[in-house]
């Protein structure tokens, strides 16, 4: 097990964060994004073929039934009672089927996004009217600019001062909505370095349109630095504020 | 003058109450329109367009969203549709309680009146039509006239519901027995059965905001122990089954169109009936939850809500095969009413599948509250609700004003419309794919989108001409149209047999009915009936 859900509590979250933290760990953990569009294309394929095929027959009816003469009537067929219920019962499984096929997909995909690993790096995220405030492990804080390293998956801690707004990252496939009162959880797993739109997703306003920001993926190891360095800044804040 | 409108105003016959309500619903849809033109305007360009006030754009998306549906879709298909069509197809003289009908157009109109003072009052209500706290409990846009327009209309709806129930249960021509009954009434039975059990839940939840913002409760503030997710709750709870009521009369005066104008019979009748409409009617109260998917929902709820929102499919795919099998062996002829109600059948069934993966919550963590799912929504229930509507004005023109349209026009009408409509929602379910989030005024961060925006621009605009050359189409024909048949379509259906338009009671002589009556008698003469 090198991930954990939520749900299986506390035990299981010491050793899977052991086992990640191995080399070569990472690549077991599964990117939400990258089964986000499979299931997608596959679900984009389910709908095209019964499309087809409802279409296809519709436009056949139109075409071979069309009325020849004004007054042409419909032949009518009746229904034998089997024939009745066939007609309801038959298609009615077939749609369950396919509606528990989507189903157990669809739950498959909820896994990955709520299996948290256990190796990951955690920000705590305010949202207010019109921005994103993100307050890192070691204190530093910055407005609509987030920076993560490149492969290690992302946890935001998220909660909103004000009203209901959402994290959208579209890049990463994922959204989740921030309210005051309650604290909610969006998890994304970047790979490769380079800058992603966060953009709110539930109407906040007047600058509903406007409050976005980047995500900015950095290599490692200047992430390192970078994160360091501004460790050091927080410290010397402090060590300022208690001189004062 | 003064005594014709006295007459219309105080009237109780059904079917001059259902003409009050199509006239104010094809108010509401056309000013709710005008605000989709300038929304369209207003996106076509990155930055500001039409104008630098995000504001303006969020008082339109407001009105438009809570106009078309509050006073547009639900008041012409329950209230327009119902009115004048229950008792025509029943064989009855009138609905049971016609006072109680002419209370609840007049409130309907006391909403419609409050919805349009938007524009006149300085604080307009810019909190879209689910009004979400804290939003609407915070903004200095006026929370207490949304409250009001919901609660006025919602009351008419609730009238209207005790009224049409009665009136099916208790006014049946004898003879009429339940499984004789029009596809159209029995929707129409189901969706009041809607009504009455979840309007008064969004009465509660709009009052609960009335009663945070302007008499200091804590419902929706969760510093004094409150939550803001039990309006969303309780608000979808009402609303999502509201789309049911949408749905099921749009289906249902679509069978009728289908079975008039292909002469054949419902394909089967009973499962149309019980197992497409029963189960829409069942399903409609277990979904609710998937407009909440993203809003820090457990998991277990995120999945049960998956399965029961999928399950849909089943009675509305078997709504589906009844609508394509009653062409099967028909005699389709490709009027103007026809030519809409296909229209309706594509929009219906491309918004139904694009409705499948919003069904499964983890696609919504992407998908969700972007431009597709206005894209879906506007195929499944706008749009469809729409042409089902403008389908039945074409239907019943020559019942309610005794004269006909013209043809030409009223397919140039259509071709401009469905078009448009096309042009519109697909680049926007497209553009909501790419990350584009819904109720945006402006899109700098997604500038690449622009050319998509435009093309929506332009379908707006060939809708424009559409609705135009439709209302043109109309008014024409009631100022000088052709004098019309009583039954122009050769429909077997009972309200064909009245003169056009009926008299008050409706049937000179009672309707009598055969042994072997339904209403979709076709194929029993061949000769010429048109």
């Amino acid at each position: 097990m090198l991930k954990h859900s939520a749900l299986t509590g506390l035990l299981a979250a010491v050793p899977s964060a052991v086992l990640a933290a191995e080399p070569g760990a990472d690549a077991a953990i599964s990117d939400p994004a990258v089964h986000f569009d499979h299931l997608w294309n596959e679900m984009l394929v389910d709908i095209t073929a019964i499309g087809i095929v409802f279409s296809l027959v519709a436009l056949y009816f139109l075409v071979r039934y069309r009325r020849r003469h004004a007054g042409e009537q419909g032949r009518p067929v009746k229904l034998t009672a089997l024939a009745a219920v066939g007609w309801a019962v038959i298609p009615a499984f077939a749609f369950m089927a396919d509606d528990f096929y989507l189903a157990a997909k669809a739950l498959n995909l909820l896994n990955d996004y709520r299996n948290v690993p256990g190796d990951r790096f955690e920000v705590k995220m305010e949202s207010a009217m019109w921005s994103w405030t993100y307050t890192y492990p070691n204190g530093t804080q910055a407005v609509n600019e987030l920076r993560v390293p490149a492969g290690k998956p992302v946890v935001l801690r998220m909660t909103s001062k004000d009203v209901v707004h959402s994290h959208f990252i579209p890049d990463f496939r994922v959204k989740e909505d921030s309210m005051p009162g309650r604290v909610t959880y969006l998890m994304f797993y970047p790979q490769k370095p380079g800058e992603h739109v966060a953009t709110c997703a539930e109407f906040c306003g007047m600058m509903h349109s406007k409050m976005f920001g980047r995500i900015i993926v950095m290599p490692p190891a200047e992430f390192q630095a970078w994160y360091d360095g501004e460790t050091r800044k927080v410290a010397q804040e402090k060590i300022q504020q208690k001189g004062v | 003058m003064g005594t014709v409108l006295k007459e219309w105003i105080f009237t109780t016959d059904h079917k001059r109450v259902g003409v009050l309500y199509l006239i104010g619903s094809l108010a509401a849809f056309a000013i709710a329109g005008v605000m989709a033109m300038l929304m369209r305007i207003e996106l076509s360009t990155v930055g500001p367009t039409i104008t630098a006030n995000p504001q303006d754009y969020n008082v339109w998306l407001y009105f438009h969203g809570a106009a078309m549906i509050l006073g547009f879709q639900i008041p012409a298909l329950t209230g327009y549709l119902a009115n004048y069509c229950v008792p025509l197809m029943i064989g009855a003289r009138d609905v049971a309680f016609p006072r109680l009908n002419a209370l609840s157009v007049w409130l309907f109109w006391g909403g419609i009146v409050l919805a349009l003072l938007t524009f006149v009052i300085p604080d307009a209500p810019d909190i879209m039509w689910t009004g979400y706290p804290p939003y609407s409990l915070k903004t200095g846009g006026n929370t207490a006239f949304y409250t009001f327009t919901v609660l006025l209309i919602g009351f008419s709806s609730i009238l209207g519901g005790v009224n049409f129930l009665t009136t099916v249960a208790y006014m049946r021509a004898p003879g009429m027995g339940w499984n004789r009954l029009n596809v159209f009434v029995w929707s129409i039975v189901a969706a009041f059965i809607i009504q009455l059990i979840f309007v008064p839940v969004l009465g509660t939840a709009v009052t609960m905001l009335l009663f945070d913002k302007y008499l200091g409760t804590h419902f929706f503030d969760p510093v004094a122990g409150g939550d803001v997710l039990i309006y969303q709750n309780l608000f979808w709870f009402y609303s999502h089954p509201a789309v049911y009521v949408i749905l099921l009369p749009f289906v249902g005066i679509t069978y009728e169109i289908f079975a008039t104008f292909a002469r054949q019979r419902i394909f089967n009748y009973k499962m149309v009936v019980y197992g497409g409409m029963g189960g829409v009617l069942l399903l409609a109260g277990e979904v609710w939850a998937h407009h909440l998917y993203y809003a820090g929902m457990p998991d277990w709820l995120r999945a049960g809500m998956t399965v029961t929102t999928l399950l849909i499919s089943i009675p509305v795919g078997l709504l589906m095969i009844g609508l394509i099998g009653t062409l099967y062996r028909g005699a389709i002829s490709f009027q103007v009413p026809m030519l809409w109600a296909l229209g309706v059948l594509f929009t219906f069934f491309v918004g139904g599948l694009t409705g499948i993966p919003l069904a499964m919550a983890s696609l919504t963590f992407h998908v969700g509250d972007t431009a597709f799912i206005p894209g879906h929504f506007h195929y499944v229930m706008a749009v469809a609700g729409t042409f089902a509507i403008f389908a039945s004005v074409y239907y019943l023109f020559p019942k309610m004003t005794g004269r006909m349209y013209n043809e030409t026009v009223g397919r140039i009408g259509f071709w401009f419309t469905f078009i448009g409509i096309n042009l519109v929602f697909m680049p926007m379910m497209i553009a909501g794919f790419r990350g584009m989030p819904r109720r945006y005024y402006d899109y700098s961060q997604f500038p690449q989108l622009e050319p998509m925006h435009q093309l929506m621009t332009v379908g707006a605009c060939i809708i424009l001409v559409g609705a135009l050359v439709t209302l043109y189409n109309w008014i024409q024909a009631l100022v000088s149209g052709e004098k019309a048949p009583a039954n122009p379509w050769g429909s077997k259906s009972l309200e064909w047999t009245t003169p056009s338009p009926p008299p008050p009671g409706n049937f000179p002589t009672a309707p009598v009915l055969g042994d072997n009556w339904t209403p979709y008698d076709y194929g029993a003469s061949l000769t010429a009936r048109t």
